[in-house]
């Protein structure tokens, strides 16, 4: 979570917020903040912290684990319509990886922006793909798959 | 400082259901149970109100009040963990 708050300054500038679940209590949220997260972030982490007590939520999402009862790593990229785009879901030993977060982000604005549909690895500046009609078997013409990389 | 939000904090609504569907179940208010809506990509984020510690105090959060934005939702197992 600290991650995302390092890079939350490129996350807002994209025009994006930032919203954190677990199954603690905001009075956990809260201490966390003020004895941990504020040495790993100079200020804390700068978004709402929420609390999903008894994983109703995350039940929702498809992330709550019962056994356990918490919410798993589960990231869910929400458009402006309220419309889910992306997800990533983790099991807990592996953290995720917020540059890909902010790809997809990108990727994404960028779709709803041009209609352009945007082909694996893209990264802004890299080819795009216009669909149609035209582009139908020609793809290997205007992109190549070192192009995902 | 930051300023004083909900002292209190008024009991957050939890998982909010469609308007389709709290209509359907018209007479018996059934979001009592547990929600069955599963998130899918493509469809609309299930709607939810939580209480939340932001800015240096409390308030309850709506995910709805974010239309217009983008918004990444992350969920993660507990706080004082490590990953």
């Amino acid at each position: 979570m600290s991650a995302v708050a390092v890079k939350y300054p490129e996350i807002k500038a994209l025009g994006a917020e930032v919203l954190s679940v677990s199954t603690d209590s905001r009075f956990t949220h809260k201490i966390w903040q003020e004895t941990e997260l504020s040495q790993m972030v100079p200020g804390g982490v700068p978004y709402p912290m929420l609390s999903d007590q008894g994983g109703r939520v995350g039940t929702a999402y498809g992330v709550y684990d019962e056994e356990a009862g918490v919410d798993i790593r589960g990231r869910f990229l929400i458009d402006p319509d309220g419309v889910i785009q992306a997800m990533e879901v983790l099991t807990p030993p592996v953290g995720r990886n917020v540059s890909e977060l902010i790809r997809q982000l990108k990727a994404y604005q960028h779709n709803r922006a041009t209609g352009e549909v945007l082909p694996s690895g893209w990264q802004p500046g890299k080819p795009t793909l216009k669909p149609g009609p035209d582009l139908a078997g020609k793809v290997w013409k205007v992109w190549k798959p070192e192009n995902a990389f | 400082m930051p300023e004083a939000k909900d002292q209190c904090v008024t009991p957050a609504k939890g998982i909010i259901a469609p308007p389709e569907a709290a209509s359907a179940s018209a007479p018996t208010p059934q979001m009592k149970e547990a929600p069955k809506m599963l998130a899918r990509v493509g469809k609309p984020a299930p709607d939810f109100e939580l209480p939340a510690f932001v800015d240096g105090g409390f308030k309850n959060i709506k995910l709805s009040d974010y239309r217009g934005k983008w918004v990444i939702l992350c969920f993660y197992p507990g706080d004082f963990t490590f990953v």
